[in-house]
């Protein structure tokens, strides 16, 4: 582990290797992701007050970034950017001749990447990582993680399977301290490379325990838990109750922001387009959710037409089938979904009432 | 799996009528062509600055050309139904999974149309005719709404002469229909499928596909036996896109043939 006093011999390393920084800052009320010019613009002073539908900034200590949990956006917006044009396809003697080329990804820095979305990221490049420009973004892509010191109201990440601490795949681990400093640890030659250039000192033991057990303490500060049942088994046994999906259906008004929010919720369609004269076409990629009841269109209307049906494909697509499609959960408990959901569903309590229904 | 994002041009070289509103085309590549489709596998076929839709391989599937039998019911489909020959499509693929071919040796098959649910069976038709010998017996059972609507009709004495049972029955008949007229199950009366050597092949509506696997049953073909071609919302193809699943499975991918077993607790649950 290294000390580095602040991010700004970091963020000259980066820019000195092209690489384009994006990270979180305050914009409109909200943490955002956005390309930052320099330390100062992340999100100093701001602690995020989180609940079910709810999300305010408040003031938090002001020589640390990194006192907040998940802002509204999730780092896929930089990996599967929406919308995206696929290809541009132009009208000729040979029917047309279609121009798919691209300009290569910029070298990009995600900074400030937390444990949850760490693992977002993994289960990521599993679902796109096959498909050829995800896999050019991600390998375009430098991971700088930050372990959670300061977990909300809606975090659940440890029973999830995750935890406050960044375990693997990034290229440098930070841990912010409380006087502004950072401990940092280098995961790959990229990063050690980095570190290696920044001549940053040595931590002590000392200095180290302590980080590590203010990261190990927020283990324990989850404003939330999943039940600890075997959920693929739960939501597989419970697809037909269908008094419990019309129930949720009540209160959902099938917006579609947890699927947007979700960092790991992967799903777009692709809209063919032309231009009035009918000669240029393009085909663009856009984020979509199985909220919308167009999703799952088939010639003669929607699969699933109820609110409750496409309520029930989005928890059971993380929680169950993500296991026999990606061998794992595709939850990472970052707890997006419970904040960002207008009418305050939180995922956690309907899987504890589901739960609660085997019991009763 | 080819991931490539654009599509290939082909050129139509011949659109035939199979029923009002259907038509069979056959495509010739413009371009480098794409890999040999198996039968039961997907095209993903683009009408210029309109739009894409799944479409199953419905005849020949080499790397020389493609057949495809496509009815028109929305505005792509209405588009690439009317591509006059001299005409140029996009294409994509191939897709999915195919039937399992060739079936065991000496076995009694069975399959089961519903309605352009023949469509992604035709390929597989001929490959049992062409090989007819190494099976015991082979019984094509379609079912259309009215004889009208009967695919490929033309090919059925063909078939026949071939050594193929082929059993028809429509839901409406016309004038001057001389066949059977109700459900597709109906036909399998008779058939003795040896239950340790025998595959079923079905496509058509859900609604139709689910009775059949029990009548299969109950006839004593083991669902372990059957094979089903499902249709779902496509958009990618790749399994990246999300529209086409079916409770664990990508339907794109793990489809659209899938094993009777896999399907029918799924197809069982409403809206899933």
């Amino acid at each position: 582990m290294f000390q580095l006093p602040d991010l700004d011999g970091l963020f000259a390393a980066l820019h000195a290797d092209g690489y384009r920084i994006v990270g979180p800052t305050v914009s409109a009320g909200a943490i955002v992701l956005a390309e930052l010019d320099r330390p100062a613009h992340l999100p100093y002073g701001v602690r995020v007050e989180t609940a079910p539908g709810h999300y305010r900034l408040r003031p938090g200590p002001a020589r640390q970034a990194f006192t907040h949990t998940a802002g509204p956006q999730a780092w896929k917006e930089f990996l599967q950017p929406s919308p995206e044009r696929l290809w541009r396809g132009t009208r000729d003697d040979e029917g047309f001749r279609v121009d798919a080329a691209e300009e290569p990804p910029r070298p990009t820095a995600l900074l400030g990447v937390r444990p949850c979305d760490l693992r977002a990221l993994g289960i990521l490049d599993g679902v796109l990582g096959d498909g050829e420009r995800y896999a050019r973004r991600r390998a375009a892509s430098l991971v700088i993680a930050v372990d959670c010191t300061e977990p909300g109201e809606a975090c659940f990440c440890v029973s999830a399977g995750g935890g406050p601490a960044a375990r693997s795949g990034f290229d440098i681990g930070l841990v912010e301290r409380p006087d502004g400093g950072y401990l940092a640890r280098a995961a790959t030659d990229r990063g050690t490379d980095l570190l290696a250039r920044l001549a940053a000192p040595e931590a002590s033991d000392v200095e180290v325990t302590t980080a590590r057990k203010a990261v190990d303490e927020a283990a324990a500060r989850m404003g939330r838990r999943l039940p600890e049942v075997d959920l693929r088994d739960l939501l597989t046994r419970h697809r037909t109750d269908d008094t419990y999906w019309s129930a949720i259906a009540e209160r959902c008004l099938a917006c579609a922001n947890c699927t947007m929010v979700c960092p790991t919720c992967f799903c777009a369609r692709v809209t063919d387009v032309t231009d009035l004269t009918g000669e240029h076409a393009e085909r663009w990629q856009r984020a979509d959710s199985c909220f919308d009841p167009d999703f799952s269109y088939v010639h003669g209307g929607p699969v699933r037409s109820s609110t409750g049906a496409r309520y029930r494909q989005w928890i059971s697509h993380k929680f169950a089938t993500w296991h026999d499609q990606f061998g794992g959960s595709g939850c990472v408990g970052c707890g997006r979904c419970v904040v960002w959901c207008p009418v305050g569903i939180d995922i956690t309590a309907e899987l504890h009432a589901l739960a609660q229904r085997d019991r009763s | 799996m080819n991931t490539d994002p654009a599509p290939h041009r082909y050129r139509v070289v011949v659109n035939r009528a199979e029923t009002p509103d259907t038509s069979t085309l056959t495509l010739r590549p413009v371009d480098a062509p794409l890999p040999a489709f198996l039968p039961g596998q997907f095209a993903m076929l683009y009408a210029f600055g309109i739009g894409e839709i799944p479409v199953s391989v419905s005849g020949r599937c080499g790397a020389g050309g493609l057949m495809h039998t496509v009815r028109a019911v929305g505005a792509v489909s209405r588009a690439v139904h009317d591509c006059p020959p001299g005409g140029f499509l996009g294409v994509r693929g191939p897709f999915g999974r195919p039937w399992t071919l060739p079936a065991p040796r000496d076995a009694d098959v069975v399959v089961v149309a519903g309605g352009l649910g023949l469509a992604p069976l035709h390929p597989l038709v001929r490959h049992l005719r062409d090989h007819r010998v190494r099976y015991r017996s082979v019984a094509v059972l379609i079912g259309a709404r009215t004889p009208d609507d009967l695919l490929y009709r033309a090919e059925y004495r063909r078939w026949r002469a071939d050594g193929l049972d082929v059993r028809v029955t429509v839901d409406r008949p016309l004038p001057g229909w001389n066949g059977a007229t109700g459900l597709v199950t109906a036909l399998l009366t008779g058939l003795r499928p040896q239950p340790g050597r025998c595959a079923g092949y079905v496509c058509g509506p859900e609604v139709m596909m689910r009775p059949v696997v029990r009548s299969l049953a109950t006839i004593g073909m083991p669902t372990s036996r059957v094979e089903l071609s499902l249709e779902r919302n496509m958009q990618c193809g790749t399994g990246h896109c999300g529209h086409c699943q079916l409770g664990p499975l990508f339907v794109c991918r793990d489809g659209p043939v899938v094993p009777a077993t896999a399907a029918e607790n799924l197809l069982a649950v409403r809206e899933l």
